[in-house]
């Protein structure tokens, strides 16, 4: 049985899978990576992306085109990221828990208008994997990496262009140092709320991206909570990367491969509780935090809403 | 140097008033909204609102209901009072009435022979004892080695809802449900000495009373206590309180672990007075019914206050109990209420801003009289 787990084919569709499934938390943590950079915690990302799951899939079962759904995907977490953006940075509302108040709106709402538009579980041909030519063709590299869906690969060259805009570009530097020394960055002539408003909606935007990637990219259903916790993991796998791209793709690589890993654990029928297969990840996160929070220091102002003359 | 008027004044009755009354002019803005999505959605909101209401507390039955309901959201509530009071955020109501009510369980299952008066207060005191070791370890992790722990305690939902199925599908899953392969992830029903006490032919059970209770009991620990006063002076100044020699992270500990326990006896009280048996669907919410996140917005519409809590919860509990006579009346589904929820916690806290300025404005004001008085006795001296 658990030599099952060894075989190639097998090992092969495990690491594939995983890549697939990293999808959601890459754009979802990529997102909030900008937003807790800036110096705001958005705590409803999970609510955000089950609304952007909704609207992606609506869009797509009624037009039966999966872009239209992906652009009101990005539309409606987008909305939702400036409403965060309102909340958190004019209003100066406690981070921790008004993303809890976002979080409730986007399950009770995504549940409420899914009820009442589409009553039961419906299927969508949502995005298509597309081969890569030439290169999905070397043996396993091919299989593993060059043969997902388009939302896959964009998410994947997310990475680096998050990389490069945070470390070299001006407005990248101007968010760090938003997040690091508002006052200072003000008396500089950033507008800080500006930078914030900019980080939070974009933060939206993905967070939206990534529950469409489910909705009409991996699972191609809707469903009540559809994302069960993922926006969760998500704001948790930001402090576990350290604030980087690089580091969320590490954290989101981790959480996709054990969920793949456990996937086919039940597909194959091997007897290990799968329930400890799931576990296992937040175990990780909880020590990763308690070890890596030591090295990496969150931006100083995070949490921190900022008015000026203060302090 | 005299200022004429400035020292004098007081502030107007609607400032003084203002403090209390945002979270229901908050409410009140949350449910307006509400009344507009249900116009959206092609209902009328007053019919909507009104069957909401009759559901709630339109017979004995439905109010027992609604207090039933409002049981848990309380326990989570004055936990989440304690928590906020103390500075730390505890966003793993979750998972501490999961691990409550598992403590609990497996009590209630292991000892059939046991009469009612003993083995009530043991099972509860497991579900305490649960949901305190659920809340410590974030607590410990937050306050010694300075770990997020509104991350550890969503991490820890989510460790507590695997161990819940891991339990329920394994060990703890009814005989019954094996020798009959139906393998419905399920305990066997408690024996019945360990049933809550009920005023019958309602629902309301024993629970509702120690809820209560356990709401002043808590309200006495923080404001007539040594203890308590420690864990408030700790949330709301940190360094002052170390400098005056309070062991800071000890009481965020502590304020961390009773907000736990609090939630776990929740969790226990579920079981043993509602179900009668644990339970899983898979989720943590399948339990729960999102307790765990809806006590958090009774807690703060009662103003962080364990009395004001009371109230708070009997209010969110209406809501959920009314939302299914909602749902028969007009066609919309009871996930509105869900919603407004959310909206609640979202202008409750975004109208604290007012509420901040005016505590602000006011405190200049008094820093102005205390000048005022200063300069006043030194010109006494003066001359």
């Amino acid at each position: 049985m658990i030599q099952d787990l060894l075989a190639p084919a097998v090992l092969i569709g495990i690491a594939s899978s995983g890549i697939r499934l990293a999808t959601p938390y890459l754009y979802a943590t990529i997102g909030e990576t900008f937003g807790q950079l800036s110096g705001v915690l958005n705590l409803g990302v999970e609510g955000i992306m089950l609304m952007g799951a909704y609207s992606g899939f609506y869009v797509t079962f009624k037009t039966g085109n999966p872009v239209l759904g992906l652009l009101a995907a990005i539309v409606v977490g987008g909305l939702m990221g400036l409403g965060m953006a309102i909340i958190s940075v004019t209003f100066q509302a406690e981070q921790g828990i008004s993303g809890i108040g976002v979080y409730l709106f986007g399950l009770g709402m995504s549940d409420l208008l899914f009820q009442k538009s589409l009553g039961t579980v419906e299927t969508v041909s949502g995005f298509q994997p597309v081969e890569i030519p030439f290169l999905s063709q070397i043996p396993v590299l091919g299989q593993i990496f060059f043969r997902h869906n388009l939302l896959v690969y964009a998410a994947f060259l997310l990475v680096p262009v998050a990389w490069f805009v945070i470390n070299k570009t001006t407005w990248g530097l101007k968010i760090q140092a938003v997040g690091q020394n508002p006052a200072a960055a003000d008396a500089l002539g950033v507008s800080v709320s500006a930078v914030r408003y900019a980080t939070v909606t974009l933060g939206g935007v993905l967070s939206g991206i990534a529950g469409a990637s489910l909705s009409i990219g991996l699972l191609n259903v809707f469903q009540q909570n559809l994302t069960s916790g993922m926006g969760f993991i998500a704001v948790a796998l930001v402090y576990f990367g350290g604030w980087s791209p690089v580091g969320v793709l590490l954290g989101s690589l981790l959480f996709s491969l054990v969920n793949a890993l456990q996937n086919w654990v039940q597909v194959l029928g091997i007897p290990i509780p799968s329930d400890f297969a799931v576990m296992m990840p937040y175990v990780l996160t909880i020590l990763a935090l308690v070890f890596a929070v030591r090295k990496v220091t969150q931006p100083a102002a995070l949490t921190k809403p900022f008015e000026r003359g203060e302090g | 140097m005299q200022r004429p008027g400035r020292s004098k004044t007081r502030r107007p009755w609607w400032e003084r008033w203002l403090g209390p009354l945002t979270p229901i002019l908050a409410a009140l803005a949350a449910f307006l909204l509400g009344a507009i999505m249900l116009l959206a959605l092609g209902a009328d909101p007053i019919r909507a609102y009104g069957s909401m209401f009759e559901g709630a507390f339109g017979s004995v039955n439905a109010f027992a209901d609604t207090i039933v309901k409002a049981t848990p959201l309380l326990f989570v509530g004055i936990g989440i009072c304690v928590a906020f009071r103390g500075g730390v955020i505890n966003i793993g109501g979750e998972g501490q009435l999961v691990v409550g009510a598992l403590a609990a369980t497996v009590a209630a299952i292991n000892l059939p022979y046991w009469p009612s008066w003993a083995i009530i207060p043991f099972t509860l005191l497991l579900g305490f004892l649960g949901g305190a070791l659920w809340g410590a370890i974030p607590g410990v992790l937050k306050a010694y080695l300075n770990v997020n722990e509104i991350l550890t305690t969503i991490m820890m939902n989510a460790i507590a809802v695997q161990g819940m199925n891991y339990l329920l599908r394994g060990p703890l899953m009814d005989p019954l449900q094996i020798e009959q392969g139906s393998f419905i992830p399920q305990t066997a029903r408690f024996p019945l000495a360990a049933d809550l006490p009920r005023l019958v032919p309602t629902r309301m059970h024993l629970g509702v009373i120690l809820a209560v209770l356990a709401a002043v009991l808590v309200w006495a620990l923080l404001w007539r206590t040594t203890i308590g006063f420690r864990i408030r002076a700790v949330g709301l100044n940190p360094n002052a309180s170390r400098r005056a020699g309070i062991r800071v992270g000890r009481y965020a500990v502590m304020a961390m672990l009773l907000s736990g326990a609090l939630a776990g006896l929740g969790g226990a009280v579920q079981v043993l007075g509602v179900h009668h048996r644990m339970f899983t669907d898979g989720s943590a919410m399948g339990f729960t019914g999102a307790a765990g996140f809806n006590g958090i917005v009774a807690a703060l519409f009662g103003q962080l206050h364990p009395i004001g809590t009371i109230p708070a919860s009997v209010l969110f509990g209406a809501m959920i109990v009314g939302a299914n006579k909602m749902q028969r009346a007009v066609q919309v589904p009871s996930a509105l209420i869900t919603a407004l929820n959310g909206l609640v916690v979202v202008f409750v806290v975004a109208s604290e801003i007012w509420r901040r300025r005016l505590a602000r404005r006011s405190e200049l004001l008094n820093i102005d009289r205390a000048l005022d008085t200063q300069s006043d006795s030194s010109q006494e001296a003066g001359t």
